[in-house]
């Protein structure tokens, strides 16, 4: 039998990470998300914390993370609600202004991210001191499930035109699944003024231009709701209007 | 300098190289042959750089992982956590 101390090498570690969970309507997923961070960060020894920043999810996404507080303890599950469905970045603010973490993940809470890959991502800052470590679908064994050949096209494509336009310096632009140092991620969040796809685009340019450091690790990305949300013509050309803002701005 | 004025001083810098070239406007004197590939070369770049990308992003679509294993992990683990998360005491 491995002693305690084997089974969590991590616990003298004086770093404490703080999961930015932002839901809308997903009362379904919550509680697994929940459950395989959990399951992830005790398995490492890591400290955490998850703050779910709900938006008045009509369907009681709130209630069902209330619950949640009290099987794993409100030291462990924070809840920032708001009263309706405000932007993403808006979202990090203010979940980050409660987050007494040195570091923040940000991630999807509707299982698309998993949460295996954390401790990927805490031994990959470590490894470099990185100011931020970015998951890539892109590269390595990085990958995704559920999308069909003309939602692989249009992501390639679109990815190949942000790197011949931006030279950004890392190879999945779009992704939403990241590890930044918390003081990094104030000072992004203070300069970037994009909505959507295009936020997390601006996060990793501005963070080239003040010379933050950037690492990557693969991540498989399941995508169970691409049969609701198609990627509609209207978001493309958002997507393409915001990418030539940032070309002539940046 | 943002990246429209990069590639803007690049475009324009390899475009007076290529006028100058091309049009003998410094009177080089330039021998014929290299006037005429210069005179050529803006179309052709163009014509390389569309196959290139053409080749490139194909390449990446076919090469593109498709994580089956990952999906189902995770639809084990949604049975598993349920289970265990109605053992606690949530309720749905």
């Amino acid at each position: 039998m491995a002693s305690r101390k084997a089974a969590q090498p991590n616990k003298d570690n004086k770093d404490k990470y703080s999961v930015l969970l932002p839901t809308y309507n997903e009362r379904e997923n919550l509680p697994l998300i929940v459950w395989l961070l959990v399951k992830y960060f005790g398995e490492s020894g890591f400290n955490y914390e998850i703050i779910v920043i709900d938006d008045g999810s009509p369907d009681g996404t709130l209630e069902v993370a209330e619950q949640l507080q009290n099987i794993y303890g409100k030291d462990k599950i924070l809840l920032r609600p708001r009263a309706k469905k405000l932007g993403l970045g808006t979202a990090y603010i203010h979940g980050m202004g409660h987050a007494s973490g040195n570091f923040i993940i940000i991630m999807d809470a509707d299982l698309s991210h998993h949460p295996k890959f954390i401790p990927q991502f805490i031994r990959k800052q470590k490894e470099g001191d990185y100011d931020l470590v970015s998951g890539t679908r892109y590269q390595g064994d990085g990958g995704v499930y559920g999308w069909d050949l003309r939602r692989k096209l249009i992501s390639r494509g679109a990815n190949f035109l942000t790197q011949v336009l931006l030279r950004p310096g890392a190879s999945d632009l779009t992704g939403s699944f990241r590890l930044y140092k918390k003081k990094v991620l104030e000072s992004l969040m203070e300069r970037c003024v994009s909505k959507g796809y295009v936020f997390q685009m601006e996060m990793i340019v501005r963070a080239r231009q003040l010379n933050y450091t950037i690492g990557e690790v693969p991540i498989s990305f399941v995508d169970r709701v691409y049969g609701e949300s198609k990627l509609g013509g209207n978001e493309i050309i958002s997507f393409v209007k915001g990418l030539l803002t940032l070309f002539a701005t940046t | 300098m943002t990246k429209l004025l990069q590639w803007l001083l690049g475009v324009s810098l390899l475009g007076i190289i290529w006028a100058v070239i091309a049009f003998d406007l410094l009177e080089l004197s330039v021998p014929g042959t290299y006037r005429e590939v210069a005179w050529s070369m803006p179309l052709y770049l163009l014509v390389s750089f569309g196959c290139y990308s053409l080749a490139t992003v194909g390449y990446r679509v076919a090469t593109f992982n498709d994580c089956d294993e990952a999906a189902r992990e995770l639809q084990e683990q949604i049975k598993e956590a349920k289970e265990d998360l109605r053992k606690k005491g949530l309720k749905i």
